[in-house]
């Protein structure tokens, strides 16, 4: 085997991978947010923006396979990994310590993720299908109105609160392990890292989550 | 006897062998404060021995917190609740009157149960042997300090060399990673000067030989670094995994 192989194949290479992919998909999910945020800024603002990224579309599906790659990478070593661990460790122990010596964000890694991997699902199956295939409102504001409708459906803006605050969850841990799985510890940073990683799970569950909460609250305005 | 004596409901894993099923079986004690887990132990078995039953069978050594046999699982904790103690310096103190616990052993698919409370470690031993020395050539005894050393350096690898190898951090893994064990061997070679001519060899050949033998990966919980009686940090993982990352790009393929 050559050493790319072993290395991929390895505990610590599969958790690089882990880390690398989220690692990415954090930088991608910042985009995404300052792009939802245009929806605070009116219906104009909205459908402007997503009027600027079809003229560049091409690009556009590159970075979308791309995407798809990175997500389908994370998720496949995520269970994988999860998989393995199971049988590393089949036997539980009759008292449970793990509420004492690990918090809840590390110990959820897995479901956290498979839950994000559902919601992910239906966020592509309703938004992203129906901007990009689907049948576009007659209104001077397509895009918005769109939104604004999906958003009228209290259980629909449900599935997205609850996704995002599990994102939250799965973030908090996510941004300080990468950290740990590069290798990069160190006695004064590591604890601003965590900080940081929790101001980064926060800014992004909340203004994620704000978003269905406003327009459901604005009743389709 | 004093009268300071608590009462405690010790709830313990009893496993004939390897492969039968295995059970707790209670038992009602009067302890002494002063008295360490192991010790109470010891007066069980001298009752099960007066009574013809079984005695149970447990690991120990030192019974001073320095050779890393004694490792229980207490309540869910390896070494018991008290954080940086070995299950052996663990006083009844430090537990209730009309306190229950429950005492089992570590578990993990890597260390299967031989009898009662003692597992086999011996995955521990193989990675050792895959990469934990250094090789030097014999002779007459080196000059003292001949090799200077800085102190920040050396303190960080003598606190990597405090690991005794007792498992607890195993045990204490939802994932039974060794990732700290391991992490620790690799650091206290990789920071002095005696360990550089087989330093990225190494920690190739005992994340090899730690991926071979069952043990999990690391989802960075610090569980570990929670349970572990020497107190290792989890600093000593990032290390590893930098030796690790470093060392593909250094090494081709791993000399045999
Ligand atoms: C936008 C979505 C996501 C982001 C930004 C993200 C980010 C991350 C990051 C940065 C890590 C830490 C890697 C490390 O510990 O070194 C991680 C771990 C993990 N992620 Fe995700 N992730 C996302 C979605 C998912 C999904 C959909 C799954 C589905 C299974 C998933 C499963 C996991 C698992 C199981 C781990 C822990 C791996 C381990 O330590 O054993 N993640 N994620
Ligand atoms: S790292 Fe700590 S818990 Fe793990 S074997 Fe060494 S001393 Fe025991
Ligand atoms: S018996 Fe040696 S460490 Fe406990």
């Amino acid at each position: 085997m050559g050493w790319f192989t072993t290395f991929t194949r390895s505990s610590i290479g599969k958790k690089f991978i882990m880390a690398l992919t989220g690692s990415l998909l954090m930088i991608f999910l910042i985009i995404h947010f300052i792009g939802n945020m245009m929806l605070y800024f009116g219906p104009k603002a909205f459908d402007t923006y997503v009027d600027t990224l079809e003229t560049i579309k091409p690009l556009i599906r590159v970075i979308e396979v791309l995407l798809a790659l990175i997500f389908i990478f994370h998720i496949y070593n995520g269970l994988k990994l999860w998989y393995e661990n199971k049988k590393a460790n089949p036997k539980k122990y009759a008292v449970n310590g793990s509420r004492e010596n690990t918090d809840i964000y590390s110990r959820t890694m897995a479901i956290t993720g498979v839950t994000i991997f559902v919601f992910l699902i239906i966020h592509l199956s309703t938004f992203w299908a129906t901007f990009n295939f689907g049948v576009h409102p007659n209104t001077e504001y397509p895009y918005y109105t769109i939104v604004t409708h999906w958003f009228q459906n209290p259980f629909y803006s449900l599935i997205y609160i609850i996704g995002m605050i599990v994102l939250g969850y799965h973030l908090n841990h996510a941004f300080e392990s990468a950290f740990q799985t590069f290798g990069w510890n160190h006695k004064r940073y590591t604890p601003l890292i965590k900080k940081i990683g929790t101001i980064y799970a926060l800014i992004l569950a909340i203004g994620f989550a704000s978003i269905p909460i406003y327009f459901f609250l604005m009743g389709g305005k | 006897m004093n009268g300071n004596h608590i009462h405690l409901t010790l709830n313990i894993w009893r496993q004939e062998t390897p492969s039968s099923k295995g059970n707790f079986e209670e038992y009602k004690q009067n302890v002494s404060p002063d008295a360490s887990i192991l010790e109470i132990l010891d007066e069980i078995n001298n009752h099960l021995e007066a009574e013809g039953k079984r005695p149970i069978a447990f690991e120990s050594d030192c019974r001073e917190g320095i050779c890393g046999t004694c490792g229980l699982v207490i309540n869910g904790h390896p070494h018991g609740p008290l954080p940086k103690t070995a299950t052996c310096q663990l006083h009844m103190r430090n537990f209730n009157d009309g306190e229950t616990l429950y005492i089992e052993p570590f578990r993990a698919a890597a260390f299967p149960v031989i009898k009662d409370l003692i597992v086999d470690r011996s995955g521990f031993d193989k990675i050792q042997q895959a990469g934990g020395y250094v090789s030097f050539n014999t002779g007459s005894a080196p000059d003292a300090n001949n090799i200077l050393i800085p102190k920040q350096i050396a303190d960080l690898a003598l606190d990597a060399a405090e690991c005794i190898g007792c498992g607890a951090c195993v045990a204490a893994c939802k994932n039974s990673s060794a990732m700290l064990f391991v992490a620790a061997k690799v650091s206290q070679f990789a920071l002095l000067p005696q360990g550089q001519s087989e330093r990225y060899e190494r920690v190739q050949a005992m994340v090899k030989v730690m991926d071979e033998n069952l043990f999990g990966s690391c989802t960075n919980t610090y569980a570990c670094e929670a349970e572990c009686p020497k107190g290792i940090s989890v600093s000593n993982i990032a290390r590893m995994n930098r030796e690790y990352i470093v060392a593909q790009l250094k090494t081709e393929e791993l000399a045999h």
